[in-house]
């Protein structure tokens, strides 16, 4: 490496480092952010409230009340006695689920005649109210008067088994996840602004006149943005494994060049946002014009299956989407070499299509 | 501000106008600024409503089919009929396994060779075997629970099953359609205002401090809290119109009713633009630095908004910790209302302590920050 790159890149290090409210901004927060954010990303149903409207007061009502309550995902029940009772704690949010009782359920039941009770579930949480209504169908289910029956006799239909994570821990799923976005995050906003904060201050002027080449220029940028993503994400994996106690069943030392080259491929965005940019101010709205949308397609919330097919072949432009396949398969499911190549390859396209793009737009501002 | 001279009849308040005006016309002058509160909402509105999505079908499952009997043809058929899944039919457990490692598949189901048999003879063993890809929960929960939806239904139609003799009858309020996008759509408005209420107005101020020209507003008579409202005015103007536009979007093109009136929309929305502005103009006080604004904006603002204020994950299901930190998230009120006043109607009893929650951290954020710039002028 020759001095004249060397020093460029010490330089640009040290303008991060240096400063000791934007040392902290890089490591610190992502750090925190990883710890609150896997405790509060679940989408399993815990800690439901739920109304119960009960106009039967009878045997049966009441054992399977019982029953609610005994259940480990139900917090609270509060009891009401007029619908326009249940209305407003349905209205207001407090209760995710109502029970209602029609007067003659335990009478049907006795007769053994098929009895229903109605559930009314809050639409606007609809995502926890289907599963919280899923739980609730398995307590009435088998339920014949006086006592439920013993399930003896017949074995389930189905035998599920989970592989990779049996007891579908949902942390297992969002920490790697939310380890590649918050890296991501963090290599975006160094690169995005290095060479728009260099024009805002007139700064970059006196580089273009420096014998550096634009090459020599996007590297001296690249490579601390790499240093930081990359640090910063293996902490996060080791924070995984150490803190989180998830299982990491892959190869190390492939998971470590994936990185590399999705925070490069991250880099080459960034660099060129900010080589585009004016401004410091454009610059962060051009990264985050870039970052919201990568996030949202690359199935870290919600999967890329669901999505229209046109947003799919869009998700295969984000390097984050195959950063994520891997990351994730790298914890959990021993993902072959193979697996893993074959999600490599499209970022690599995609860091040298957009590491290029920046060289040609330095160099033409150097003309 | 005691110390800043009355002049002439106006006074203060003409003061106040003037300065609004000059702010609220460096806002329009930014084409920046105009690109985030108009473009931005809009491509990212549209974003949230289709590649945010709960609703799974066509899930990619293997069906393995091992036995010959024409009961097991029957049951892969079945499989095959669901609108949920998308099958790709195997005869050996070895061709989908490797496809389920790498993502290709979600689960597959395996229709053992002595099914005709367990057909029989139900009582020790079960009919199918499903295997998921736990590595992605949600969707292993529902392929497991679609797949016994599947042979159940596939099992009472073979045979005259009576109903069972109790069961609940779920309904569904607000949203019978169980359409995602209808809940998804206005808390992702909140996310929307939260970036724009937070990163923009963080960014401006920072930028002044850092150029310097905050210190030259400072040395006119105008005081600290008349420099902070005329600088924010017309960032809350911004707002509202964005979140205006958004509504409109919603109602027309993401078919999300507005089943609330204007007014309250209006109301929420004017509330929680207070902690979001309070928010950023801390940021920007604290920091004075446009880099470090934006990642705290970013930190502190947007990843909140979308992960802890219960637009997509459910916040009583998060640990107390959690919970308890919710609580001074301003977004957390904003999506709880917002998807009130979309869905169910106006009901005030709940709109009211949710506003008064979001205008006492906003006011918190307001308080800390102007301390925090009057100190630094001594």
């Amino acid at each position: 490496m020759n001095t004249r790159l060397r020093s460029q890149i010490v330089k640009e290090l040290l303008s991060f480092l240096r400063d000791p409210k934007s040392r902290m901004v890089l490591i610190g927060p992502p750090l925190v952010q990883l710890l609150v954010f896997s405790f509060a990303a679940t989408l399993e149903v815990r800690n439901v409230d739920i109304a119960v409207f009960d106009q039967d007061n009878g045997r049966a009502s009441y054992e399977l009340l019982a029953r609610i309550e005994a259940s480990s995902f139900v917090r609270d029940m509060v009891p009401v006695y007029s619908t326009a009772e249940l209305t407003d704690l349905m209205d207001r949010r407090r209760v995710l689920i109502a029970v209602h009782f029609p007067a003659d359920f335990s009478r049907s039941i006795a007769a053994g005649k098929p009895a229903a009770a109605q559930l009314l579930v809050d639409g606007r949480r609809a995502n926890s109210g289907q599963i919280a209504a899923g739980y609730l169908g398995t307590l009435i289910a088998g339920f014949e008067g006086r006592s439920f029956a013993t399930a003896g006799g017949t074995a389930p239909d189905i035998a599920v088994r989970h592989w990779f994570n049996p007891n579908l821990v949902y942390r297992w799923f969002i920490v790697p996840g939310l380890a590649a976005v918050l890296a991501m995050l963090i290599a975006l906003l160094v690169t995005g602004l290095s060479i728009a904060r260099e024009r805002e201050m007139g700064t970059f002027d006196q580089l273009l006149v420096s014998p550096a080449s634009p090459i020599e220029i996007v590297v001296g940028k690249m490579v601390p943005a790499l240093i930081i993503g990359t640090v910063l994400a293996m902490l996060m994996v080791a924070a995984g494994v150490f803190v989180f106690q998830i299982p990491f069943s892959g190869s190390l030392p492939l998971l470590l060049l994936s990185l590399i080259v999705f925070i490069l491929s991250v880099v080459g965005v960034g660099l060129m946002v900010s080589s585009i940019c004016q401004t410091q101010q454009q610059a962060i709205l051009g990264v985050f014009a870039v970052a919201v949308p990568v996030v949202l397609i690359s199935g870290f919330a919600t999967p890329v299956e669901n999505m229209p097919y046109v947003l799919q072949l869009l998700a295969e432009a984000s390097p984050l989407k195959h950063f994520l396949i891997i990351a994730q398969g790298s914890f959990l499911k021993a993902l072959p070499p193979g697996v893993v190549f074959a999600n490599l390859w499209p970022m690599a396209v995609i860091a040298a299509v957009t590491l290029t793009t920046a060289v040609l737009i330095v160099q033409r501002r150097l003309q | 501000m005691s110390t800043a001279p009355e002049t002439g009849k106006g006074g203060r308040p003409r003061r106040l106008v003037a300065l609004t005006r000059k702010e609220g016309l460096q806002v329009l002058r930014d084409p920046a600024a105009v690109l985030i509160a108009f473009v931005l909402p809009v491509v990212l509105l549209f974003l949230y409503a289709y590649a945010v999505s709960l609703d799974a079908q066509d899930v990619r499952i293997g069906v393995v089919l091992e036995s010959d009997s024409a009961a097991a043809h029957d049951l892969a058929s079945a499989f095959a009929a669901t609108r949920y899944f998308a099958v790709t039919p195997a005869r050996d457990r070895r061709e989908v396994a490797p496809r389920m490692v790498s993502g290709e598949l979600r689960g597959f189901v395996v229709i053992p060779q002595d099914f005709a048999s367990r057909m029989i003879s139900r009582a020790d063993q079960p009919l199918v075997q499903v295997v998921t890809d736990g590595s992605q929960p949600n969707t292993a929960n529902f392929v497991s629970g679609y797949a016994q939806g599947v042979v159940s239904n596939w099992l009472a139609a073979g045979r005259d099953a009576a109903p069972p003799s109790a069961r609940f009858e779920p309904r569904y309020w607000f949203n019978p359609e169980l359409e995602s996008r209808r809940f998804l759509v206005p808390g992702a408005i909140a996310i929307v205002m939260a970036m724009i209420g937070t990163l923009l107005t963080a960014l401006v101020v920072a930028r002044e401090w850092e150029r310097g020209t905050m210190e030259a507003i400072f040395s006119t008579p105008a005081g600290v809290l008349e420099i902070m409202v005329a600088k924010l005015l017309p960032y809350f103007g911004l707002g509202l119109i964005a979140t205006f536009g958004c509504a409109l979007l919603s109602i027309w093109v993401f078919d999300v009713p507005l089943r609330g009136s204007w007014l309250a929309l209006f109301a929420i929305s004017s509330a929680f633009l207070v902690p979001a502005l309070g928010q950023g103009l801390l940021i920007s006080a604290a920091t004075r630095n446009q880099f470090v604004a934006a990642q705290l904006a970013l930190l502190s603002g947007f990843l909140p908004a979308f992960l802890l204020s219960g637009f997509l994950f459910e916040i009583d299901s998060m640990p107390a910790v959690i919970r308890t930190i919710t609580y001074i998230v301003p977004a957390r009120y904003f999506v709880a209302t917002l998807q009130t006043v979309f869905l169910a109607g106006d009901v005030w009893s709940q709109f009211l302590p949710n506003m008064l929650a979001m205008l006492a951290i906003g006011l918190v954020f307001f308080a800390i920050a102007s301390a925090r710039t009057r100190k630094t002028l001594d």
